[in-house]
C-alpha cells in the first residue's frame, strides 16, 4: 500500500443518500487527487451551492429522499451551475436514464463506479478546463 | 499461531469468497483503495455495510408483516439494500435480491417472503466469513 500525493486542484461533490457509496466514491476521488465533499440528498446539494460553494464535478445519485437527483440537477442548472454533473444510479431502464439525462446531466454511469471510470471523467474535466 | 500461517488462512478465505461467488470485482476495487492513510478502509466499509443494512433488513421484515403488503415500499427498501450489496461486492446476496425484485413486480407475497429468507441466510453466511477474514488479518498484523 502506498500513499498517493497528487493533487488535481479539482473539487467534487458526491451526492448520495447511501453513506457507503459516499465513502467509496470520495475515497476514489481523493485517490485521484480530487478534493471532495459529500451530501446525502439533492436539497443539500442545492443548499451548498446556495451558500457559495462551487465544484468542478458533481456525482449525482438518482434516487434520494427529500430531493432526488433529477429534481436537484434541474434546480442546479436553473441556478446557472455549469459544473460537470455525472448521474449515477443502479436503475438501468432506458426511460429512467433518458429522464435523468434530460434533467441536465453531462454524463451517466451505472453504479458501482470504478476508479477507472472516475479517472476518465477527471481527465475529461482537466482537458476541457 | 504464527503470522505467516494467519496471513495464509486469511488469503485462503479471501480466494474462496471470490471463487465461490460470494464476492466480486467490486471487493477488489475496495482493496485497491486501501492505503497507508486508510489501512483499514475495506473493513470500515464492510462494517458500515452491515450496520446500515441491518436497518434495511428490519424495514423489509416489518414491511412483509404489514397487511396489506406495500410492494412499492418493499421494492424501494430492497433497491437500497441491493445497492449497498453491490457497493461492497456482495455478489451472491445481490443476486438473490434480483429474485426478490421480480416477485415484487408481480406482487407475489409468498415469493417475496421465501426469497427474503434466502437473502438473509446468504447475508449472514457472508458476514461470518468476512468477520473471520478480518479477525485473521488483525491477529496477523499484531504479530511482529
Amino acid at each position: 500500500m502506498t500513499s498517493r500525493n497528487l493533487s488535481t486542484q479539482l473539487r467534487a461533490l458526491v451526492v448520495d443518500d447511501n453513506m457507503i457509496n459516499r465513502k467509496i466514491h470520495q475515497k476514489m476521488l481523493n485517490g485521484l487527487g480530487v478534493e471532495c465533499m459529500g451530501v446525502a440528498n439533492g436539497k443539500e446539494a442545492v443548499d451548498v451551492h446556495g451558500y457559495g460553494q462551487s465544484f468542478d464535478l458533481i456525482l449525482m445519485d438518482k434516487d434520494m429522499p427529500i430531493m432526488n437527483g433529477i429534481e436537484a440537477t434541474k434546480k442546479l442548472r436553473s441556478m446557472g451551475i455549469c459544473s460537470m454533473i455525472v448521474g449515477v444510479s443502479s436503475r438501468s431502464m432506458d426511460v429512467e436514464i433518458r429522464e435523468f439525462m434530460e434533467a441536465g446531466l453531462n454524463d451517466y454511469h451505472e453504479k458501482p463506479l470504478t476508479t477507472a471510470k472516475l479517472a476518465s471523467i477527471i481527465h475529461h474535466i482537466i482537458n476541457t478546463k | 499461531m504464527d503470522k505467516v500461517r494467519l496471513q495464509r488462512e486469511a488469503a485462503f478465505i479471501r480466494s474462496s469468497l471470490l471463487d465461490q461467488g460470494y464476492l466480486d470485482e467490486q471487493f477488489i476495487q475496495l482493496e485497491e483503495l486501501q492505503d497507508n492513510d486508510n489501512p483499514n478502509f475495506v473493513e470500515e466499509v464492510v462494517t458500515l455495510f452491515y450496520t446500515d443494512s441491518a436497518r434495511l433488513i428490519y424495514n423489509i421484515d416489518q414491511a412483509l408483516l404489514s397487511n396489506p403488503t406495500d410492494f412499492t415500499k418493499l421494492d424501494d427498501y430492497m433497491h437500497q439494500f441491493k445497492g449497498s450489496c453491490s457497493s461492497i461486492g456482495a455478489k451472491k446476496v445481490k443476486n438473490e435480491c434480483n429474485g426478490f425484485g421480480e416477485y415484487c413486480e408481480v406482487q407475489n407475497y409468498d415469493g417475496c417472503f421465501r426469497t427474503f429468507q434466502q437473502i438473509k441466510q446468504e447475508y449472514i453466511t457472508l458476514k461470518k466469513k468476512l468477520e473471520t477474514y478480518f479477525q485473521l488479518l488483525k491477529e496477523a498484523a499484531q504479530i511482529k
